[in-house]
C-alpha cells in the first residue's frame, strides 16, 4: 500500500517535472495537464438538453481532451443521481435541483458539485385535449382567432375547481420532486391561484400534496406522453421533445413553455461528484472544456449547426425522437396547440447570455423554491443559501477551463466577455410570468413576496 | 393440403408406395410448415393495417423487414465509426509518446453505441454464461438428490419455495449484491454482466436440479442391483450407471431451462437497462420515434428465432450425447 502510494507520489512528480519542462518550451498548451482518468462514462436522460455531452462526443471535443468517454441513457432521474453517487457514472446532465438537493440532504445525501450549467429554457408545460377543450374558452383571443401568449393558469383554476366540485382529484405529472419542472410547474399554477400543495419532510411527508389543489407526481420524462395518453395524469411538464412529441401524436397540447414563465432560467447542470473533481482535477478542467465548446457549436452564427445538431440527437443512442419532432423546438421555433406554430428563437439556450456559467443566484433561486413549497422545511438566514450555493456551484473551474480555451486559442476573449469579472449573482431578474422581481442577494426577502407559498417565519 | 398431395400422388403413380408416402412425409414437413408461415403474415399484414397507435400504424411484415436492413446498415456505419476511432487514437497516442516518452500508450474499447447486432451477441453470451454456470451446479446437484433420499428430504423445501419465483424478484437483490461484493479497480466483466448473468442462473437452475434427481432417483432398479453385485465403486457407479441412465432427464431438465433463462435475461435486461436485446426494445419503447415499433418486432423477431435455435441445439447435443435417441424426437 505504503509503496504503491509512493510510486504514485514519484510518478506525479515525475509528470509535474515533465509537465514543467514543457511548459518552459510551449508556455500555453501545456499549462493543463493530461487527464488522471482518460476512460469516463457520463450519464443522460433522454431530452433534448442532453445536447451538449452528444455534441462534445460526436464533434470529437471530448477526444481533444484526452477523454474516452462512454455515454449512456440512464432509466430515471434517480437512477442517474445514484451512479453518480456511487460512481458508476463519472458524471451526468442533472436537474439543476440534483446536486443542491444531494447536497442538502434532500433525498439522496452527498456532494455532487457543478462547474458548468448546461442551457436555458428548453421545458413546457403540457395538458391533455380534453383538459384544453375547457381551458380554451377562457382564454382571451387574438385578432387571427389564436390564444393570446402566455396562457395563465388563471384559464386552468376553473376547470381545477369544476373537477374538485365532482369530487375528482386533478392529477399531473412531473419528472422529479426536485425538477426544475416541478418548481415550474407549482410557479405556473400558484401564479394563476391554484395551489399546488406542500411538502414536510419533517413529519415524513415527502409526496408534495398538503393542501393541494393539483396533485403532482413522478414520471420519468420519456414516459409523459404515453401516461398522458392513459389518463393518469391530464398534464404534464417536462423538457423537450416530449411536449412536441404530444402534439405529433395529437393526444395534448402545450400551453405555456418556461421561457415564458421565467425568461431565461436556468435548465440544467452537468453534475460530478466532489470526489471525483478533487480526484481528477485536470479531468474536471478537460470536460468541462469539451462541453463548453460544444455549447458554443450549438448555439455558433445564430444556430446555424442546429439541423446537424438534430440529426445527432435523434439517433437511436440519444433522443431517438424523430427529427421533425426534435427539430420543432431545437431550430427556434415552438408548437402550441397543431398548427400554432410560433417563432421562439431562444427556446433553447446552449451558450448565449453566459448559458454555461454556473451562476450562485440560480442555484439560490432553486433554494428558494425549496423553501417556498416546504422541501427545506425551517426558516434559513440568507447567509446559509450563499453558503451552499457556493459549495455545489463551482465557477472557479468553470474559469479555469475558459482560460485555457482562451491560452489554447481554441476560443477567444470575445466568447467570455463577462465571465472573469463575475461575481456570480445576475442582477435582479424582472421576466417573471406574475411580474415578482428575483434578487438572488436577498433570498429571504424574495420567498415573502409570493402570495402562495411559505413565507420566513412559517413551518407546517 | 390433402388435395394437393391427392394429385401429386396421382402424377406419381409409378413409384413405389413406400418412396411416395415418404415423399409425401418430407413435403408434409417442408409445406405445412410454410404454409402455416404465410397464412400468419397474411393475418399479420391485415392486423398492422387495422391498427393505429400514436405511433403510426403498427408495423408489418414488409416494415419490419426494411427495418432489418436499415439495423445491418447501422451496423456498418457504427463498424466503419469504430475503425477510425481506433486510428485517431493510435494518432494521439503516438503524439503524446512523442512528448512524454514515459506514457504507456493504451488502446480503449470503442466508445459507441452498441448497434443490434452487438446487442445479438451480447444477450447470447450472457444468456449462455448463465445457462452454463446453472448447469455446473444443478447437475452435480441433482445428482446428489436423486441419489440420496435424506438428502432430498431435506433440500426439497427450499427447491420448492424458490422454483416459482419470477426473475424480477430477484433482480434487486442481486443488483445490490454484486454491487456490494464485485468491487475491484478494473474488472475483467461488467457489472451489468455479472447481474444479468446470476439472475439467469437463479432462475434457471431448479429445473435443471429437479429434472436431474428425477432422472437420477428412478432409474432402473436391475441396473443398480447389477452395480451393487460387481460392487462398483461409488464413482464408477455414477459414471456407468447413474449418468448414462439419467441423461435423458437432464435433457429435459437442460432445455426447460435454457428457454427460461433466455425469457428470463431478456426482461432482465429491459428492468436492469443491461446491455443485450431487451435493453434495445427498452430504449426504443422510450424514444417514441415513428419508427420504434417496427424496431422492436424486429427484436421481437430474433429473439423468438433465438429462443427457438437454442432449444433445438439442446436438442441436437441430446441426440448427440444420450444412448435413448428416441427421447430426443420431440
Amino acid at each position: 500500500m505504503l509503496t504503491k502510494k509512493l510510486s504514485k507520489f514519484n510518478k506525479s512528480i515525475c509528470s509535474a517535472v515533465l509537465i514543467g519542462c514543457s511548459a518552459i518550451t510551449s508556455l500555453t498548451a501545456q499549462a493543463l495537464g493530461y487527464p488522471e482518468k482518460e476512460e469516463l462514462k457520463f450519464g443522460f436522460i433522454k431530452l433534448t438538453d442532453m445536447a451538449p455531452i452528444a455534441i462534445a462526443y460526436e464533434k470529437g471535443f471530448f477526444e481533444d481532451e484526452g477523454l474516452y468517454v462512454t455515454i449512456e441513457a440512464q432509466a430515471n432521474w434517480k437512477v442517474l443521481l445514484d451512479g453518480v453517487i456511487d460512481g458508476r457514472l463519472d458524471g451526468a446532465h442533472m436537474l439543476a435541483g440534483q446536486p443542491i438537493a444531494a447536497s442538502i440532504g434532500y433525498g439522496t445525501s452527498a456532494e455532487i458539485i457543478t462547474p458548468f450549467s448546461m442551457d436555458l429554457n428548453g421545458n413546457g408545460i403540457t395538458v391533455s385535449n380534453e383538459i384544453w377543450k375547457q381551458m380554451k374558452v377562457n382564454i382571451p383571443k387574438q385578432a387571427d382567432g389564436k390564444p393570446v401568449h402566455p396562457i395563465k393558469a388563471d384559464a386552468l383554476k376553473p376547470v381545477v375547481e369544476k373537477y374538485a366540485d365532482q369530487g375528482k382529484p386533478f392529477n399531473m405529472g412531473m419528472v422529479f420532486p426536485v425538477s426544475t419542472h416541478n418548481y415550474e410547474l407549482r410557479y405556473w399554477l400558484a401564479a394563476g391561484g391554484i395551489h399546488p400543495g406542500y411538502y414536510a419532510p419533517h413529519k415524513g411527508d415527502t409526496s408534495g400534496q398538503l393542501d393541494a389543489e393539483v396533485l403532482l407526481s413522478v414520471t420519468p420524462p420519456p414516459q409523459m406522453p404515453a401516461t398522458l395518453e392513459a389518463g393518469t395524469i391530464y398534464g404534464y411538464c417536462v423538457g423537450e421533445p416530449w411536449n412536441q412529441q404530444a402534439v405529433f401524436k395529437g393526444i395534448g397540447v402545450p400551453v405555456v413553455i418556461d421561457y415564458e414563465i421565467w425568461k431565461d432560467n436556468p435548465e440544467k447542470v452537468f453534475g460530478i461528484s466532489k470526489t471525483f473533481a478533487e480526484k481528477y482535477p485536470n479531468t474536471t478542467i478537460r470536460l468541462t472544456r469539451a462541453l463548453i465548446r460544444a455549447a458554443k457549436w450549438l448555439d455558433e452564427n445564430n444556430n446555424a449547426n442546429r439541423p446537424e445538431a438534430v440529426k445527432i440527437l435523434s439517433q437511436s443512442n440519444y433522443v431517438g425522437a424523430d427529427y421533425d419532432v426534435i427539430a420543432n423546438s431545437m431550430t427556434g421555433t415552438f408548437e402550441y396547440e397543431k398548427g400554432d406554430k410560433r417563432a421562439v428563437p431562444d427556446f433553447n439556450v446552449f451558450f448565449r447570455y453566459n448559458a454555461t456559467y454556473p451562476y450562485y443566484s440560480d442555484a439560490i433561486w432553486y433554494l428558494t423554491q425549496m423553501r417556498r413549497w416546504g422541501q427545506i422545511h425551517e426558516d434559513k438566514p440568507d447567509s446559509w443559501y450563499k453558503d451552499v450555493a457556493e459549495q455545489v456551484y463551482r465557477p472557479d473551474i468553470y474559469k479555469k477551463a475558459a482560460k485555457s480555451l482562451i491560452d489554447d486559442k481554441l476560443m477567444t476573449k470575445e466568447d467570455f466577455v463577462t465571465v472573469f469579472d463575475e461575481d456570480g449573482y445576475r442582477n435582479p431578474q424582472t421576466h417573471f410570468i406574475d411580474g415578482i422581481v428575483y434578487d438572488g442577494t436577498k433570498p429571504n426577502e424574495y420567498i415573502n413576496k409570493f402570495s402562495i407559498g411559505l413565507k420566513s417565519g412559517t413551518t407546517l | 393440403m390433402t388435395t394437393i398431395s391427392k394429385k401429386l400422388a396421382s402424377n406419381t403413380s409409378g413409384i413405389s408406395f413406400k418412396s411416395l408416402s415418404m415423399a409425401n412425409d418430407s413435403m408434409k414437413n417442408v409445406l405445412l410448415p410454410l404454409i402455416g408461415v404465410a397464412c400468419f403474415l397474411v393475418i399479420w399484414a391485415i392486423a398492422a393495417s387495422n391498427i393505429q397507435t400514436s405511433l403510426g400504424q403498427f408495423p408489418g411484415p414488409s416494415h419490419v423487414m426494411e427495418q432489418f436492413g436499415t439495423l445491418y446498415q447501422e451496423h456498418v456505419a457504427e463498424r466503419d465509426k469504430a475503425t477510425s476511432f481506433y486510428e485517431r487514437q493510435e494518432k494521439r497516442n503516438a503524439e503524446r509518446v512523442a512528448k512524454d516518452p514515459n506514457y504507456q500508450p493504451k488502446t480503449r474499447a470503442y466508445t459507441g453505441k452498441e448497434t443490434f447486432i452487438d446487442q445479438i451477441f451480447t444477450s447470447l453470451t450472457t444468456v449462455l454464461s448463465g445457462f452454463i454456470l446453472a448447469a455446473i451446479v444443478a447437475i452435480p446437484l441433482g445428482i446428489a438428490i436423486g441419489l440420496s433420499k435424506s438428502l432430498n428430504t431435506a433440500i426439497n423445501p427450499i427447491i420448492q419455495i424458490f422454483k416459482p419465483v419470477s426473475p424480477l424478484a430477484w433482480l434487486p437483490l442481486v443488483t445490490m449484491v454484486v454491487s456490494a461484493v464485485y468491487t475491484t479497480s478494473d474488472p475483467m466483466f461488467a457489472k451489468s454482466f455479472i447481474v444479468s448473468l446470476v439472475t439467469v442462473t437463479l432462475c434457471c437452475l431448479w429445473p435443471m436440479v429437479i429434472n436431474t434427481s428425477v432422472g437420477v432417483s428412478s432409474i432402473n432398479a436391475d441396473w443398480v442391483n447389477v452395480s451393487k453385485v460387481l460392487s462398483l465403486p461409488s464413482w464408477v457407479h455414477i459414471r456407468r450407471i447413474v449418468l448414462p441412465a439419467a441423461v435423458p432427464s437432464i435433457f429435459v431438465g437442460m432445455r426447460m431451462s435454457i428457454g427460461i433463462a433466455w425469457m428470463v435475461l431478456i426482461a432482465a435486461e429491459m428492468l436492469a437497462q443491461n446491455p443485450g436485446l431487451g435493453k434495445f426494445v427498452w430504449d426504443e419503447f422510450q424514444n417514441g420515434s415513428s419508427q420504434s415499433l417496427s424496431r422492436i418486432m424486429a427484436a421481437v423477431i430474433v429473439i423468438g428465432l433465438i429462443g427457438f435455435l437454442l432449444d433445438r441445439s439442446m436438442l441436437s447435443l441430446q441426440r448427440i450425447l444420450s444412448w435413448d435417441k428416441d427421447s430426443a424426437k420431440r
